[in-house]
């Protein structure tokens, strides 16, 4: 990416942040309103009782490994599947009996389900000639789209002679020439290798950007979440555990689950000994101290909880740390080199392995810790989250 | 590079020369000029300016070109239903015998199935009078039949490896299942209708034990003829005969198997 198109982003992010979102404004009424939404197959729940809404321009990323339904979600959306139970309420009309080829919604699909024996252009004009748009309308406005996803001069081709990175624009030119009011997107980047990935996330996101459109994502990648998304929905066994913005996601995980599936966590399991309005004292067998985290928790004293801490907030550190609190000690057990950071896996005194990340700060080999050293881990209070479910 | 083993090479020339050479010598025997089919008397074309003066057999290879054009037409829009309700109908209960009744024509003897299917008509035209007496109606109707089979099996194996989601995409674009049907599906599949129609027209032309049973007087399609003429001796005539059709159905091979190598190009990535 040019440092202009960085620019550019930052920027936007700018604008962004100075107006509040949709989602956080009292009575705003969302675009895409999913009601109760249960879907069964024989005795199998895939989507248990979802309600959920998004705002418009937003973009949504569902997140969740393979079978957690969001992508049954996604199909009901589309009218591929009805859901047994529930509403879906796309910019005020209920959906309910609404065939796929009458919704305001567009799909890219996975396998991006181009028609092999169609051009690039007869491929992207599909949509518009079944409208009975008239013929020099399609022409102009397939040039346009083929223009805006870089392969005006590809029309001719048959997806056969594409790369996977060009047939992922056709299907995202595909599905956006009906300018439908909501695209729909199915594991949108999981075809292409780490590099094209990058690069496409951030043209998705000007693109969504530039037409206006709300995008649904699903996908089991949290990096592709993350970067994406203005709010991630993390599924589970039919259910959306949390919904809020990527760091929220990050940084405040409610769940066990949530903390473990994005991104690495070390989790300590102890009992609250001193649960204050700003402050919570856990004793923990497993950290082998009492951990202190600064912020309050609604729960019975006694009850036992889980204390989650991300491996890039722990310090490493081989002379004892000033603080006494949150400060536990350990031998290195493994490193692993991944270039711009190193993994560390701590293993404490009662057996148990702590994950710490450290950016590689300097060159020199011989200045690093190495297998077999006795360090100090350290945290700050407010790095913490204590988890109760 | 590799040294072919001796072997091989022998096995493979063994396989050629015991499938081939009764075809070839027929060939080479159809440009005899000899009156007798079994000495050779220099080259000569006669035989084939014989053969299209024979008024009865270019009757007869009128009406197997009639009846094969036909039956191939009716079980290519039969067993592509077929095919279609197998492939798609998903999980439904008999849908292990539906299938395996739709395929059973192409194990039956073809004694039974032409000996049923002369029941059949007996019993129906002893019934509604339809179809009165048996001819070129009768054979294209048996045709259709165990052709459809063909048809069937052909088509479903195509679509069963379709991307379904073509069609989700498509429907999702706006196309009604009718219309997506003809613009998607169809398009799709039409290289394993042309293979389809193709080999039904072969096996058509090719049938001499069911259209014996269900053909009536005046109605002899072209392997009967040849059949009953060899009866009488084999004549250089026939080996003219056989020749041309060799030849047909040889290009009728041809360009099915051209047809399905195209369209395993079109769809592999």
């Amino acid at each position: 990416m040019t440092s202009s198109q960085l620019n550019e982003l930052s920027t936007s992010t700018v604008a962004n942040v100075a107006e509040v979102p949709l989602w956080k404004q009292d009575g705003a009424e969302p675009f895409l309103k999913i009601e109760n939404v249960t879907k069964m197959f024989g005795e199998f729940t895939a989507v248990d009782n979802i309600s959920l809404d998004i705002y418009k321009n937003e973009l949504f990323c569902l997140l969740g490994g393979s079978g957690s339904g969001k992508s049954t979600l996604l199909r009901i959306l589309a009218g591929f599947e009805s859901a047994s139970s529930g509403r879906i309420i796309i910019d005020g009309v209920d959906m309910a009996g609404i065939q796929p080829w009458k919704r305001p919604v567009n799909m890219m699909f996975q396998s991006y389900a181009l028609f092999p024996h169609l051009s690039v252009a007869d491929n992207v004009a599909f949509g518009l000639r079944r409208e009975g748009v008239a013929r020099g309308e399609v022409k102009q406005r397939v040039a346009q789209m083929l223009d805006m996803v870089q392969l005006g001069a590809l029309g001719k081709r048959k997806p056969n002679q594409l790369s996977g990175g060009q047939r992922q624009r056709v299907a995202l030119a595909r599905s956006l020439i009906k300018r439908p009011k909501l695209l729909l997107l199915d594991e949108p980047l999981g075809a292409l290798d780490k590099k094209l990935r990058e690069e496409t996330q951030f043209e998705l996101i000007n693109i969504q950007e530039e037409l206006g459109v709300t995008f649904v994502v699903v996908t089991h990648d949290q990096e592709e979440a993350m970067t994406l998304a203005t709010r991630i929905g993390v599924m589970n066994n039919g259910v959306i555990v949390q919904t809020a913005e990527p760091h929220v996601v990050y940084e405040y995980p409610n769940s066990r689950f949530v903390a473990e599936f994005v991104g690495s966590v070390n989790l300590f399991e102890g009992k609250v000994v001193e649960d204050l309005p700003d402050s919570v004292r856990i004793r923990s067998k497993e950290a082998g101290v009492e951990l202190f985290v600064n912020h309050g928790i609604s729960c019975a004293p006694n009850q036992t909880v889980h204390m989650a801490i991300r491996p890039e907030k722990i310090k490493i550190s081989r002379n004892k740390p000033e603080q006494t609190e949150n400060c536990i000690q350990g031998i290195i057990e493994d490193i692993a080199y991944m270039g711009s950071l190193s993994v560390f896996k701590v293993r404490l005194a009662n057996g148990k392995d702590v994950r710490v990340t450290q950016p590689n700060f300097v060159r020199d080999m011989g200045a690093r810790f190495t297998w077999h050293e006795q360090v100090y881990l350290s945290w700050d209070m407010d790095s913490s989250v204590v988890l109760t479910s | 590079m590799k040294r072919r083993s001796l072997f091989l090479t022998i096995t493979a020339s063994m396989g050629f020369i015991f499938l081939y050479a009764p075809i070839i010598a027929l060939i080479v025997y159809s440009f005899n000029k000899s009156k007798l089919v079994t000495v050779w008397g220099g080259w000569s074309l006669k035989w084939y300016s014989e053969l299209f003066k024979n008024q009865q057999i270019i009757d007869a290879a009128l009406v197997s070109l009639k009846i094969a054009l036909v039956s191939a037409s009716l079980a290519v829009v039969l067993g592509t239903m077929a095919g279609f309700v197998l492939s798609r109908m998903g999980r439904f209960r008999g849908k292990m015998i539906l299938s395996g009744w739709i395929t059973a024509p192409l194990i039956m003897p073809e004694v039974i199935t032409g000996l049923s299917l002369l029941l059949l008509f007996v019993a129906m035209e002893g019934m509604f009078g339809w179809p009165a007496g048996r001819g070129t109606g009768t054979i294209i109707i048996a045709h259709t039949t165990f052709c459809m089979a063909y048809v069937a099996v052909i088509v479903q194996s195509r679509l069963a490896s379709m991307d379904e989601t073509l069609e989700e995409a498509a429907m999702d674009l706006g196309a009604k299942p009718s219309t997506l049907f003809f613009l998607v599906t169809l398009p799709l599949i039409a290289p394993a209708l042309i293979s389809g129609w193709l080999l039904s027209f072969t096996l058509s032309l090719d049938d001499l034990v069911i259209a014996s049973f269900v053909s009536g007087p005046g109605n002899s399609t072209l392997p009967m003829v040849i059949f009953s003429k060899v009866r009488l001796g084999v004549t250089p005539e026939v080996n003219a005969l056989a020749t041309i059709m060799i030849a047909i159905v040889a290009i009728g091979v041809l360009v099915a198997m051209y047809q399905m190598r195209r369209q395993t190009k079109l769809t592999s990535e």
